[in-house]
């Protein structure tokens, strides 16, 4: 008998592919289809199911999720499960017993709304109409979505491999173990195997858990831990039986009890991600063969489990304690869990032509497939991925401490009520800035960005919450990682001065005889520009999306500081290494700089009070920067802001950062400086100029003509992105980027409610507004404007409804908010002619 | 007639194709494996339940072993039977003659009087036959292996085991020893409030260590490769053939 699942491995491949799962399955097929020939697909397990979490997981689908790129990549990847025919829809509800649930499935149903997927809330009675099993006595209501589905990932995956081989363009090699990598100069050159060696300039890992253990023989992080996820099958049960059909019923997902229920033939299957944070290691999962079911169905601990029992059999205990019924199957199975949650995609910032292809669950593997195949072919993808991109960790988020220390407080969150201000309360004080001490002694409450802890408010300044009569949040919820001490710092700042941390910028110094070539390619604005100018620029992907947007200073004929936000600064800084020429050289400066910022109409007062240097508005102009001494300290000074006043951000070697500090602070004590956290920087002096945020409003979704960032005129030099910026220029935008007023905030409790931001604009008799290219209008931010008295909100419009004036509604935790278009474009709704910043 | 019942179980690991080995050869690593009942003795559970439902009377498991066994006591207790004990023989490794030794001596400890002992044939990890044919030696009671068959008379038992195309079938008279041989039913799942009941059942323990018999394990050995490969027999109707062939070789058909 002749084992044709292993075929002759050939000696070079165009691409290779590790791990036959689902992820691996679907790259190599996409692969195939964007014409990529030569691929092989390895995987040291047997065929169809190598062993790996595609194997056993439970294959159901809900597509709503409160991110946006992840509910992207299910709703392709529902769509590539359906062309195949191995999608079956049965419909789910995902039901509430705790009024703080009901709460929170109609923010679920305002995410279904915004990202336009046909769901309902329904009463426990209509639950109970849809599952007739369920004791509905214990349930609140239910969010219900009728395209819910489940799918049979490995018929997809030998689905794909198929027509893959029809094409020509496949090779699959079956039970073959990867040995190593020969990687040189930073690049991988070829995969070893005990099949032989394959050379080849392009490695994607999709080996699931596996995925550190492999990446780690080229030399590559991939920051993920293997957890267990507690499954069982109860069986036979007649009413179940009686469908003949693998699945009648809706999925129900408990979501209080972190639970969920699904036919399965005669069976239900009842999963947890309520019990202890299970973890293992990648070398330790046992071999193929140790494994009693597969490497990744671990033997079932049944203490973690007991509890879950007791509320399973609560809410279905009319068909679970049917007579002969017993636990067939019990498993605690192995899924990829990363520290704050989402998938691992993208080239590894480590090793060149290395891809990783990792923590993908069944709902997004297709998804996942395509969009990377896209990536790798043409550079981006239609979805942006900038939320998975695996280069988005910075070194300390990839070490196994940190990985292990979120994962463990991540895993009972699968289900969880997460509030969009969050903060993670394991793996703290990784990056302090030199002002760190002073904060926490002027009660600094920290946020995390990127591992640095930022001050988001101080409750020094709470005595300015009754000066300025700032109103509290009157619903828990609104108010949750909020204070109005953030109001009323931006008010005492727009009265007189208040110095801000920014040392959690992300900064590079770019040099050399290549510099203004090598930043002229990037960049959409024009960087040659004199020494002293300050640059803000959009950075494009190849296809005209939003890659990046980030502020040039330029400090010498061939010298460049490159600065950045903190969230975007690992990804970022691959970016611009990707890119980077022999006659440039690039130097990651972020840990020996620090930056405060210090704005207020008394800034210069203040400033001029702790140096010599001239800072008048003729000696440094608004958009310039100059080395100045502060304090004794040597200072790069910029005349920028970020919050709309005049002032300067003040970078200082890291380890003067305390003098600094206290040479601002003691110079603004007679002008009533006040310390101001990010609150005030990110979110309310930020809206009030309409200045635009990465992530939130900039992506690659939509171009700078969309965000009313398009510059004036287009440079001569030919940069990344400016075939599809000069042809945005040239069409009508499909949307426009606008900020809008809650013209009425009281719910129909009769209290206040502030919109948190990812709901649905609506039009005034409850429509969804969706553009020429079928992107729904979302709220990208909100917050308060205090010095406008209004609430604002950022959205994209389609130009019908794009008309300052416009009368349009919010839908906010199941209510409707009426909201008029402020501002249409980039012009501030606070001082308009930045006449405050220019002063 | 109602009948009493103790039947005996093994806390055994429960491995795949290939068994792991510890590094000095002399024990199975048992680090990332789950642990288990062997087929043979969920059967006598089964068995016992169901003379029990049909009878009267109880059914008592017996484990011997470190405390862990407790975990496979409560899993028979989740099949059904209605008293767990638990012998606690501490961590070292038992040989036949020492795990028959505890059996005897918690038997003694115990109030009721056993008209049934029932064993596995033998063990899913070791496999020594020993256990039941010496506990009922020393209790001096008649004792049959292999059986497949448990009809309870008065004040015996009937019991068949299968030899070749016939069949034997014994009387014992009651008190008896039987170790049986799965076949002899088809063993429940647990079912949830059985699991949930077990969990909180009081377990009776008896600590006791016998000496060690005569037996000693030297070391154990890897067989040379056991991988399993995979094998395609071909496409579609084509492959009909060369199914049956693999099915007529396996027996099954």
């Amino acid at each position: 008998m002749t084992n044709t699942l292993s075929a002759q491995l050939p000696d070079s491949a165009d691409v290779v592919v590790i791990g036959a799962g689902i992820v691996g399955n679907s790259v190599a097929y996409h692969l195939a289809e964007e014409g990529w020939r030569n691929i092989v697909l390895l995987d040291k397990g047997p065929l169809p199911d190598p062993g790996g979490s595609t194997g056993h997981a439970s294959n159901f689908i809900f597509p709503v999720d409160h991110s946006k790129e992840i509910t992207m990549l299910t709703l392709d990847s529902m769509r590539q499960y359906e062309k195949f025919g191995t999608l079956t829809t049965c419909g789910g509800i995902e039901v509430a017993r705790k009024p703080e649930r009901v709460e929170e499935l109609k923010r679920r149903m305002a995410s279904a709304k915004a990202w336009g997927i046909d769901s309902e809330l329904i009463t426990p009675e209509r639950v109970a109409e849809l599952v007739p099993f369920v004791d509905q006595s214990i349930l609140l209501a239910g969010f219900c979505t009728p395209s819910c589905a489940v799918v049979d990932p490995l018929q997809t995956g030998a689905l794909m491999r198929e027509h893959a081989q029809q094409l020509g363009a496949l090779t699959v090699s079956a039970n073959t173990e990867v040995l190593g990598f020969d990687v040189v100069d930073g690049r991988v050159r070829g995969v070893r195997t005990d099949k032989g060696d394959i050379a080849t300039e392009t490695v994607v890992i999709s080996c699931g858990v596996w995925s550190p253990r492999i990446a780690r023989m080229a030399g590559a992080r991939i920051p993920l831990t293997p957890a267990v996820h507690q499954m069982i099958d109860v069986g036979p049960i007649p009413e179940l039986a009686e469908t003949h059909t693998e699945i009648a019923y809706p999925i129900v997902r408990d979501m209080d009890a972190l639970m969920y229920e699904r036919q399965s033939g005669a069976d239900l299957e009842i999963g947890s991600y309520a019990h202890r944070p299970i973890l293992h290691e990648p070398d330790e999962i046992p071999s193929i063969e140790e494994a009693a079911l597969s490497p990744t169905q671990l033997p079932f601990t049944e203490d973690d489990f007991d509890p879950q029992m007791e509320d399973a059999l609560e809410l279905f205990g009319s068909i679970l304690n049917t007579e002969g019924a017993g636990v067939r199957h019990a498993i605690n199975g192995l899924l990829s869990l990363t520290p704050d949650g989402s998938p691992l995609l993208g080239e590894t910032p480590e090793v060149r032509g290395l891809w990783s292809a990792a923590a993908v669950w069944i709902k997004e593997g297709p998804g996942v497939g395509r969009m990377l195949a896209q990536w790798m072919t043409h550079g981006h993808s239609e979805i942006d991925l900038h939320g998975a991109d695996i280069s988005r960790f910075y070194p300390h988020q990839r070490v196994p401490a940190h990985v292990r220390a979120r994962t463990a407080e991540g895993f009972n969150k699968t289900y969880g009520i997460v509030h969009p201000r969050e903060q993670w309360s394991s793996q703290r004080e990784q990056r302090l800035s030199p002002f760190y001490s002073r904060e926490k002694a002027l009660g600094a409450e920290f946020f995390e960005v990127a591992g640095w802890e930022r001050p988001q408010w101080y409750e020094s300044n709470r005595p300015l919450v009754e000066e300025y009569g700032v109103q509290d949040r009157p619903h828990e919820w609104d108010a949750r990682w909020w204070s109005p001490i953030i109001n009323a710092e931006h008010l005492a700042m727009r009265e007189r001065a208040a110095m801000i941390d920014l040392s959690a910028f992300a900064q590079f110094d770019v040099s050399g005889p290549g510099a203004v070539d090598y930043l002229q390619r990037l960049c959409v604005a024009n960087v040659d520009r004199p020494v002293g100018r300050l640059i803000y620029t959009p950075l494009l992907d190849v296809a005209g999306g939003f890659r990046s947007d980030l502020t040039i200073v330029r400090l010498g004929p061939d010298k460049f500081r490159v600065i950045t936000g903190g969230a975007d600064g690992a990804r970022d800084r691959k970016w611009f290494l990707d890119h980077l020429p022999e006659s440039v050289s690039f130097a990651d400066v972020t840990s020996s700089v620090c930056t405060l910022g210090l704005w207020g109409p008394r800034a210069r007062d203040i400033l001029s009070a702790a140096t010599d240097d001239d800072v008048s508005n003729e000696g440094f102009p608004y958009g310039t920067a100059k080395e100045i001494v502060v304090g004794g300290v040597p200072v790069l000074a910029l005349r920028v802001s970020y919050v709309g006043d005049l002032g300067w951000e003040l970078h200082a070697p890291f380890e003067q950062g305390a003098r600094l500090w206290d040479a601002i602070a003691e110079a603004g004590e007679p002008h009533g400086l006040i310390p101001a956290g990010i609150g005030v920087y990110g979110t309310t002096g930020r809206l009030e100029k309409g200045y635009r945020l990465m992530g939130a409003e900039l992506e690659a979704e939509y171009d700078p003509v969309e965000a009313g960032l398009a510059l004036p005129k287009v440079k001569s030099a030919d940069f990344i992105g400016k075939e599809a910026y000069v042809a945005a220029r040239e069409s009508d935008p499909a949307a426009l980027l606008c900020t809008l007023t809650v013209d009425d905030h009281t719910s129909s409790d009769g209290i206040a409610r502030f919109p948190q931001g990812g709901e649905p604009i609506l039009t005034r008799d409850g429509r969804r507004i969706v553009d020429r290219k079928g992107r729904g209008s979302y709220v990208t931010s909100a917050g308060a404007g205090p010095s406008l008295g209004k609430y604002l909100l950022m959205a994209y419009l389609p130009p019908e409804h794009a008309v300052e004036g416009t009368k349009l509604q919010v839908e906010y935790m199941g209510e409707q908010y009426p909201v008029t278009v402020a501002r249409v474009g980039r012009k501030p709704l606070f001082d308009p002619d930045d006449a405050r910043m220019k002063a | 007639m109602s009948l009493d019942i103790l039947v005996c179980v093994k806390r055994v690991p429960a491995p795949g194709a290939k068994v792991p080995l510890t590094e000095d050869g002399r024990d199975i690593d048992t680090r990332h494996l789950g642990f288990t009942i062997g087929p043979h003795e969920e059967c006598a559970v089964e068995e016992a339940v169901r003379l029990v439902d049909k009878h009267g009377g109880s059914a008592t498991v017996l484990a011997a072993g470190p405390p862990e066994v407790a975990e496979q006591v409560r899993y028979a207790l989740a099949m059904g039977a209605n008293q767990g004990v638990v012998v606690d023989t501490g961590e070292d490794e038992l040989d036949p003659q020492a795990t028959a030794a505890a059996i005897v001596h918690a038997v003694g400890e115990l109030d009721t009087s056993f008209d049934l002992i029932m064993v596995g044939n033998e063990s899913a990890d070791a496999g020594h036959y020993q256990v039941g044919v010496r506990v009922a030696t020393e209790l001096g009671r008649p004792v049959v292996g292999g059986i497949k068959g448990i009809d309870v008379l008065d004040g015996s038992v009937r019991l068949r085991r299968d030899v070749g195309s016939a069949t034997e079938v014994y009387e014992l008279p009651l008190p008896a020893v039987v170790a049986v041989k799965e076949g002899l039913n088809l063993p429940r799942y647990p079912s949830l409030p059985g699991r949930l009941k077990a969990k909180k059942a009081q377990l009776r323990t008896v600590s006791y260590r016998p000496e060690p018999g005569g037996l000693r394990k030297i070391r154990l050995r890897q067989p040379e490769d056991n991988r399993a490969e995979s094998v395609l027999l071909g496409h579609g109707a084509a492959a009909a053939p060369a199914v049956v062939d693999v099915l007529e070789e396996l027996g099954v058909c």
